[in-house]
């Protein structure tokens, strides 16, 4: 609470309690109206105030002026006897308690979404003539050495030069577990450095860092504007003027009308009949409620590791209905790993240990991940005479003989003959041959991520009609893993350029779907500009993904995207509700207030009791969380 | 050219007409004001000097919303 949110309820509470003590006081007449304008006075002068202004400005729908208008109606008819004094006070009291549970919580929700983004690091720890001097990150220049204790988040991106940690990423990814790190590993800024002192070259500026681009994203998100908000927007310009136009026919026509069938007025009447409509008239429900809740939304969603840029990606996040992914590194590791050996006269063991040795010194990606199969690779197996030949494989001498490693083409040249495997294969398939004689096969392929399948499941249990892969990878090996996802459609075999074609096609074929291309980013980043929606994967780091996508996940788990997608429409049926609701009891209160049924009481709720149901309602939407876990 | 400025008002409709008096500025391309952060993007025309540009913003904002505040810095 800040000052002005403190004065202004202290003077609610002095207001509340000398009208309730007023109407104790045995006082009628001048009196009586003197005694209410004390009360009145201390809750509205403000508004009183601004009013004047208002009119000064020629800005006749002013809220202020409305309520000044309303209340000061009210103290009219009072005196006239109609209706009573606590009537004006009151719809001026409780427009002020609406004002204030308002701004109360705006300032609340702004607070914890600033809090769950809290990843700015406030200093920089550079070392100078042996002690350590905390300086402002902006100052650090790229290529500096900064350390980082534990338990400081590190400030600045850059290379470790120095020591060895762990890092808890749950600020910046929601994932809750912690990542080991050594010398030579890049590191993001916003990570906590949890156990070991780290020493850090710079890679880039502060400005240029994780920190500062996720932070400008997150805080730049809700100024792109969903078409739910433009509506509203466009809904309170036309509404007030509405309202207004109503209550001062509502006042003038009926009695007009009245007395040319010559019948008595009943001015008063339908003058009250008029300012309750001036207190319905306020937009504030609608107006606060909408934003209010994308904010909430957004912010729910940064909270898990997913950025929505705006709005109105949000919005259009809810309604995807066909899901494009790529293939590599978006639904698999993106790296290769040995999937399946098949030997013929040794076992499997001997067969991987002879390839690693063979692959000893090959950096080519098969020979890494050979090694990475057969851990122990530096036995005491002589290793010489390492030859390799471009296009076919490597061969080398291991303990006396000749071992080749390769393609069907290194069999031939070996003299040995390939045993046909029944199984079919959809990687990159490697033979050996031992003093050519033919031992087996390793297949090596691109393993899929362990949670691809559940989130292609999720999303199908979600309601997206369709799953389709786009990669540049050859038919086979998109086959078998379309086939092991239960994906419905693939297109292999593409240039990135043929992706945006594929897309566009796809975006043709079905023009009411919304179409969403979730890809690692990297080469991907005309396609998730072109498509209805970008999801970039695993964004961290990756600049141009980050620029050309409309959701970023932090991470580069696939489940994300449906959790992303509950979040959204969640989101958007709170919105929906608000707008529905806060209308809806709008237009009803002045139906009933047009045929003298609503009284002042029930026009103050209108206005202020649907306005704080609406707020409480949006702040719903940054509890995404427990809801999603529930639904699973 | 694309600037942002802190902002402070009290009311979120008040905003919006802020962000519409803004618009309707001399020398201003767009203008969006999020109630939310408390910020305001001003696009300003080509050849406009923003500092000038602004000080007219401020006094539209001002006659739609007398209670509303922009830092220049």
């Amino acid at each position: 609470m800040n000052k002005k949110q403190k004065q202004t309820l202290i003077r609610i509470i002095v207001s509340a309690v000398l009208t309730v003590a007023l109407l104790f006081v045995p006082v009628s007449g001048v009196w009586q109206l003197l005694l209410f304008l004390v009360p009145y006075l201390v809750i509205g002068y403000d508004i009183l105030i601004k009013a004047a202004k208002g009119i000064k400005n020629l800005q006749p729908f002013d809220e202020c002026f409305l309520m000044a208008i309303a209340t000061i109606g009210a103290f009219v008819l009072a005196v006239l006897g109609e209706g009573h004094y606590v009537e004006a006070v009151a719809v001026m009291l409780f427009y002020q308690i609406g004002e204030w549970f308002q701004r109360y919580a705006v300032g609340r929700s702004r607070r914890s979404i600033s809090e769950l983004m809290d990843i700015r690091p406030d200093y920089a720890n550079i070392e100078k003539d042996g002690t350590l001097e905390q300086v402002d990150p902006e100052e650090v220049e790229a290529g500096s050495v900064i350390v980082v204790k534990p338990g400081e988040k590190i400030p600045i991106d850059g290379v470790i030069i120095e020591g060895e940690s762990v890092l808890n990423t749950s600020a910046l990814t929601g994932e809750s577990l912690p990542k080991d790190v050594m010398t030579g590993d890049e590191v993001i800024s916003g990570c906590i450095n949890m156990t070991g002192l780290l020493r850090i070259r710079t890679t880039k500026a502060f400005e240029e860092s994780t920190v500062s681009k996720i932070l400008d994203l997150v805080e730049n998100a809700s100024s792109r504007k969903s078409k739910s908000e433009n509506f509203i927007s466009r809904f309170a310009r036309v509404y007030t003027p509405a309202v207004v136009g109503c209550a001062l026919a509502l006042a003038v026509l009926p009695p007009l009308i009245m007395m040319l069938f010559g019948q008595e007025a009943h001015w008063i009447t339908w003058l009250y009949r008029a300012l309750t409509f001036l207190v319905i008239s306020c937009p504030c429900a609608l107006v606060i409620s909408i934003p209010l809740s994308f904010f909430a939304g957004i912010g729910g969603a940064s909270r898990e590791g997913v950025l929505v840029k705006g709005s109105n990606c949000l919005e259009t996040l809810s309604k995807v209905k066909c899901l494009v992914f790529d293939k590599t590194g978006t639904l698999t590791q993106g790296t290769f790993a040995v999937t399946v050996i098949h030997p013929g006269q040794v076992d499997e063991n001997t067969l991987l240990h002879l390839a690693a040795h063979v692959e000893r010194y090959s950096s080519h990606p098969i020979a890494v991940s050979l090694r990475e199969a057969y851990p122990n690779e530096h036995d005491d197996c002589l290793v010489t005479d390492i030859q390799e030949k471009a296009g076919h494989g490597i061969s080398a001498n291991i303990n006396g003989s000749v071992v080749c490693v390769g393609n069907e083409k290194m069999m031939q040249s070996a003299g040995a003959v390939i045993e046909r495997c029944p199984h079919p294969h959809s990687g990159t398939v490697i033979h050996v041959a031992k003093d050519g004689q033919y031992l087996g096969h390793i297949e090596i392929a691109d393993v899929l991520k362990p949670t691809a399948r559940t989130a292609i499941e999720q999303l199908h249990r979600l309601g997206i009609r369709r799953t389709v892969m786009l990669t540049g990878d050859h038919a086979k090996a998109a086959q078998a893993v379309a086939e092991a996802l239960e994906i419905d459609e693939v297109y292999s075999g593409l240039l990135p350029e043929q992706k945006v074609q594929q897309i566009e096609q796809l975006m043709a074929d079905h023009p009411t779907e919304t179409v969403a291309f979730a890809g690692d980013g990297i080469n991907d980043a005309p396609v998730l500009t072109r498509a209805d929606l970008g999801i970039a994967m695993g964004a961290l780091g990756s600049d141009a993904a980050i620029e050309a996508a409309d959701v970023v996940l932090m991470d580069d788990d696939p489940l994300k995207i449906a959790r992303a997608i509950q979040m959204a429409r969640h989101c958007m049926k709170i919105v929906k509700e608000n707008i529905w609701f806060s209308i809806g009891i709008k237009v009803l209160c002045l139906i009933l207030g047009a045929f003298g049924l609503a009284n002042m009481w029930i026009a103050i709720f209108a206005d202020v009791g649907v306005m704080v149901i609406a707020v409480l309602n949006a702040i719903r939407a940054m509890m995404g969380k427990k809801r999603i876990k529930n639904n699973e | 050219m694309k600037k942002t400025y802190k902002i402070d008002v009290d009311c979120a409709n008040c905003a919006n007409k802020m962000e519409l008096a803004a618009k309707k500025t001399e020398g201003v391309k767009d203008a969006t004001v999020n109630f939310m952060t408390l910020k305001m993007t001003v696009e300003f025309e080509e050849g406009a000097d923003p500092q000038t540009v602004m000080q007219q913003v401020i006094k539209n904002c001002k006659k739609v919303e007398s209670d509303c505040e922009i830092f220049l810095k």
